[in-house]
């Protein structure tokens, strides 16, 4: 990858390179994998740590592979969440703050599931996001949209026994960022989630279909895969709808396999 | 062990961004044992980027056993009742980089000679979080045969070994260049 351009004294946050010159590099990371693709390599189902056109990486992505490691002890575990660590009302964040907020109301729906298909259980699903105008609740953002008195943009909850989490919240908006000149991200909402085992927490974001600031962002562009990118966009469903009051979405989670010898408990 | 050809394809992770301030946080959350406890220690560190610059909007968790190599299988890891031992820490890192965790020297698991902690990393810039374990003593895991130290290439176990100081144990985190800590990767994907 070349850098000529872009003096490195400038620094990689300086957000001076133009959206076609960030274009230009992605198309180029794009075309390469294609090529190696078509020589049998790999699909690659996971971000690029090393995507230089998401210039916050060039600095924290290690340069060194990943050590191969057989999970063990603890890690065949996850911690366990329950109704403790959960209130009731925190998976619908349009009443959390005595008003409703403003924007596209709207259901988002989904099933967590493990590498075998096997539905994640009553484990905690976190999400956070900006509202409608693009803002986050944050010290540090400083995007010149007005702050919705009413909306935290925070939520949890536990997946039921067929793995299932519901969210009510308000679309959010995109909103600009200093990664290049006129960079604004797409749409999003970000999910965390823990699975059975230590090696199957996920922290990824969820975006909107049709959204036409996909082929511009360096992070959704970070997985070069376009099969692997598209899971990351939820699905427009008119039966999560509901009549004069929310849009509706549906976006499944798929964990990495449990790694934990079965037990009777996933026999019951 | 090879994952399951049939299996469904893992959703991708992306970065946590540098917003998630105020949804991942929470009261007690570098606390696994009150500061009373009789057996508490501090683990802490500094997060590092390429540049040796501390990242200051990183957030780091912690999953361990408890002293007598047990794993927490009880609900309420994210609820703080100064009781339970639940094994589980979130902490984001303050404005030098630097975290601190509350807790107690693990003990070994089960199967397992060489206790160590489970950290997961994350951080905007990082499109995907990473995974790591701390030891507590680099001649005791080798001398145990520990399968992950004794497979890292010897000049960079140490990046795997917790230091000691007065109050417990400093595990500094370099995501990249000199000294760069090892990540694990489980064959996951």
């Amino acid at each position: 990858m070349t850098q000529t351009s872009e003096p490195l004294s400038s620094g990689p946050d300086s957000a001076s390179a133009s959206q076609s010159a960030i274009d230009a590099e992605m198309a180029a990371i794009s075309t390469a994998y294609d090529a190696s693709l078509r020589q049998g390599g790999r699909a690659e189902t996971q971000p690029r740590l090393d995507y230089a056109p998401y210039r916050s990486s060039l600095l924290r992505h290690p340069t060194k592979d990943l050590h191969h490691a057989d999970p063990e002890g603890v890690e065949l575990f996850a911690p366990v969440f329950g109704h403790r660590d959960v209130g009731r009302l925190e998976s619908d964040l349009t009443i959390q703050d005595g008003g409703e907020p403003v924007g596209e109301r709207m259901v988002v729906t989904g099933r967590v599931l493990d590498g075998e298909g096997r539905p994640v259980r009553r484990q905690l699903v976190e999400i956070w996001q900006a509202n409608s105008a693009g803002r986050y609740i944050h010290k540090r953002d400083q995007h010149p949209a007005p702050i919705d008195p009413h909306f935290t943009g925070v939520g949890r909850m536990l997946t039921d026994d067929e793995g299932r989490y519901r969210f009510t919240t308000i679309k959010p908006g995109p909103y600009p960022w200093r990664n290049h000149r006129n960079a604004w991200r797409p749409a999003h909402i970000h999910f965390s989630l823990f699975g059975t085992d230590f090696t199957q927490r996920l922290v990824t974001q969820m975006y909107f279909p049709g959204d036409p600031l996909f082929a511009l962002d360096p992070i959704y562009q970070a997985i070069v895969d376009p099969a692997a990118r598209a899971r990351l966009v939820a699905t427009y469903d008119h039966d999560v709808t509901q009549h004069e009051w929310a849009t509706g979405y549906t976006w499944d989670i798929v964990l990495t396999g449990s790694r934990r010898t079965p037990m009777e408990e996933e026999t019951a | 062990m090879s994952t399951d050809s049939t299996g469904l394809p893992p959703t991708p992770g992306q970065t946590v961004g540098p917003f998630f301030g105020y949804a991942l946080p929470f009261d007690g959350g570098a606390d696994l044992v009150p500061r009373s406890h009789p057996a508490a220690i501090r683990l802490h560190g500094t997060v590092y980027d390429g540049a040796g610059e501390p990242v200051p909007d990183a957030l780091i968790e912690l999953w361990q056993a408890d002293e007598h190599g047990r794993v927490a299988q009880v609900q309420g890891s994210r609820a703080r009742d100064c009781w339970t031992f639940t094994g589980f820490g979130r902490t984001p890192v303050d404005d030098t980089g630097h975290y601190s965790f509350t807790t107690v020297r693990p003990g070994a698991t089960a199967g397992v000679q060489t206790p160590f902690f489970a950290v997961t990393v994350f951080a905007r810039g990082l499109l995907h979080r990473l995974v790591t374990r701390a030891y507590l003593s680099l001649e005791d895991a080798v001398a145990a045969g520990d399968p992950v130290l004794t497979s890292v290439p010897e000049d960079r176990r140490h990046t795997l070994v917790a230091g000691e100081d007065a109050d417990g144990y400093v595990f500094d985190i370099r995501l990249q260049g000199t000294d760069e800590t090892v990540f694990l990767d489980f064959g996951e994907a």
